[in-house]
């Protein structure tokens, strides 16, 4: 009986230990900041002056959602009126403008390409990988710069346009009208890896089934909505999920193209650049902070949602 | 019936080839105007410069505020190597420890591992910048590097989890028969055997810090220390104009080489990676 229990001791000891550097900074790093982050949301912590940070409750979340009443001003836990982040809701558009327009369309173009390379022909590995070039250096500040040269009114796609005898072309990157289509367009670019994984998804839809389909006279158009769709469906379901969650965070291509702001009158104020600039601009740290959860809940609430609805069209296993 | 087949494939392979060019273009179009005079870049889309000319990586390579991009990919280079060591251990180290250890609390740890893949970042940078300014380490790399050596990405966990568990057990007992300990299984039989899983997450780590740009921004805030990324962004000022574009486009091209040796050396281990976890693109 002891000696089961020394045992024990010992296996798990020597687990710990391998496990060591993963828990301190599951405890250092994520569990202790975000319950942290969950009490500096309801206070007007400046890490600049630690000392001077007093509780102020909803605030913060009064200050992000007051606005949506039309109001200006809210009266603050200390009495006062306090002023509404006039930004607030402009960047939570932009951000689901994004995210609902640039996820479906990256999803449905690495679909297509990936059964234009999922066909029987030489090369398919070559291809592949210079189609998952742009998706390599898409989320770089290289590509960023680059895409502010490619959409200015003197860049290289009006340098295009113009060549085809479009004239009277506008700057794209300053246009609030066009503006979160160039990021929109440069999301949709790094189509890549979303390709890969559908093209690893179709290699498992058995030939036999096209081929039965085809002896009962189906057209491609059948066997795409009858076959591919529903066999690829947990593929779909996969990469919308990691590629929503990611459309979220969106950070980098939007603060080198907007020049580290909004862009003309805040057309891509990304969620997270205005997080940014609150907490780092104007010391806004405990208003960042509870930017901060909102978007985990957003994020969480959306990700619920399409598993719960994933149930009505995703279909596993073959149906036989 | 055969021609018709040839006629159909070489069409499909003209339309892959041209959609493809489509693709690269913009890159292959920055490339080639790295080496144009910096008042031809504008709105030449043309991919065969008029004249060559060097002077926008001479004039790139001065970099900011006295400091060179010789500096910016000095430090690129030991941040990235030092992250990928820190990964390689403290990943691989919890990996073996799911995946073939017995403990209190194994399936615990692991659901929590699992949600920490799902957690956006944002949550939790506020609160680590408060922690690192308050031991004064804004201003240093130690921000982005230590917490590599704590295996914060739990993606390369979970990949690595994954490969584990593929692997046949008879060997790690056949070990312990053989006298191996716990740290005798994982250096001679889980490691070696693990190398092609270990190489996807070196590889992703590398790129991954090479183009990460939110962590420098935030703590990298003296030129001496800038890495690429951190650097390029002070080609585009404040309002968002760029006045040294035939820099901007040469360095940006310098900064690229790397993640291409790196993907057209290791293709495998890219497809790898991104079907066994679905890494974000």
């Amino acid at each position: 009986m002891r000696a089961g229990q020394t045992r024990r001791l010992r296996r798990d000891i020597a687990a710990y230990v391998f496990l060591g550097p993963w828990l301190i900074g599951f405890l250092g790093f994520t569990l202790f900041p975000m319950a942290y982050s969950l009490w500096l949301g309801f206070t007007d912590y400046d890490f600049t002056q630690p000392d001077a940070t007093s509780w102020i409750g909803l605030d913060n979340y009064q200050r992000m959602f007051a606005g949506v009443f039309g109001q200006s001003t809210f009266t603050a836990s200390s009495g006062e009126p306090m002023r509404v982040d006039p930004y607030y809701l402009k960047s939570l558009t932009v951000t689901f403008n994004y995210v609902f327009v640039s996820v479906p369309l990256k999803l449905a173009f690495a679909l297509a390409v990936a059964m234009l390379l999922n066909q029987k022909l030489r090369g398919v590995p070559f291809y592949r990988a210079v189609y998952y070039i742009p998706t390599l250096l898409g989320g770089s500040v290289a590509i960023a710069v680059l895409w502010r040269k490619l959409f200015e009114k003197d860049g290289l796609i009006n340098g295009l346009l113009g060549f085809l005898g479009f004239t009277d072309l506008p700057s794209w990157i300053t246009n609030p009208q066009y503006a979160l289509w160039t990021l929109i367009l440069l999301s949709v670019w790094q189509f890549g890896s979303s390709m890969i994984i559908f093209l690893a998804g179709l290699k498992q839809v058995p030939e036999e089934y096209y081929e039965a389909a085809a002896v009962d006279g189906a057209n491609p158009l059948h066997k795409f909505f009858f076959i591919t769709l529903p066999l690829l469906s947990p593929v779909i379901l996969f990469n919308l999920v990691i590629q929503m969650i990611s459309a979220f965070q969106v950070f980098t291509q939007a603060y080198i193209i907007g020049g580290g702001s909004g862009g003309v009158l805040n057309s891509i104020l990304f969620y997270t650049l205005h997080l940014y600039i609150q907490g780092w601009t104007y010391h806004e740290m405990g208003y960042a902070s509870a930017m901060a959860w909102v978007l985990l809940l957003i994020i969480g609430a959306l990700t619920a949602i399409v598993f719960k609805s994933s149930d009505l069209w995703v279909s596993y296993g073959t149906g036989e | 019936m055969k021609t018709g087949t040839l006629v159909r494939h070489t069409l499909t392979h003209l339309f892959i080839v041209a959609l493809g060019l489509i693709m690269i273009y913009p890159v292959l179009w920055m490339i080639v105007s790295s080496f144009k005079p910096n008042n031809l870049i504008f709105s030449d889309p043309g991919l065969i410069p008029k004249t060559v000319t060097l002077d926008n990586y001479v004039s790139g390579w001065k970099g900011y505020a006295g400091t060179s991009f010789g500096t910016f990919f000095i430090n690129s280079l030991v941040i990235c190597v030092a992250s990928v060591i820190g990964n390689l251990i403290a990943c691989a180290m919890a990996a073996y420890a799911f995946a073939r250890l017995q403990f209190t609390g194994r399936n615990f740890w692991f659901a929590v591992m699992l949600v920490t893949l799902m957690l956006p970042a944002h949550v939790t940078i506020v609160p680590r910048y408060v922690i690192f300014n308050s031991v004064d380490w804004v201003g240093t790399a130690l921000p982005i590097i230590v917490p590599k050596f704590l295996a914060t990405d739990a993606f390369f966990v979970f990949l690595l989890v994954q490969f584990i568990r593929s692997l046949p057990k008879e060997l790690d007992e056949a070990a312990i028969i053989d006298g191996c300990g716990t740290w005798g299984v994982f250096f001679r039989i889980i490691v070696p055997l693990a190398m092609p899983a270990l190489v996807t997450t070196a590889l992703f780590t590398f790129l991954w810090t090479w183009d990460d740009f939110f962590n420098p921004l935030l703590y990298l805030t003296r030129p001496e220390i800038f890495t690429v990324s951190r650097a390029l962004r002070t080609f585009v000022g404040d309002a968002g104009a760029v006045s040294n574009w035939g820099g901007a486009l040469a360095m940006a091209t310098l900064s690229m080489i790397p993640p291409f040796i790196l993907f057209f050396a290791l293709q495998k281990y890219f497809v790898q990676g991104i079907t066994t976890t679905g890494i974000k693109g």
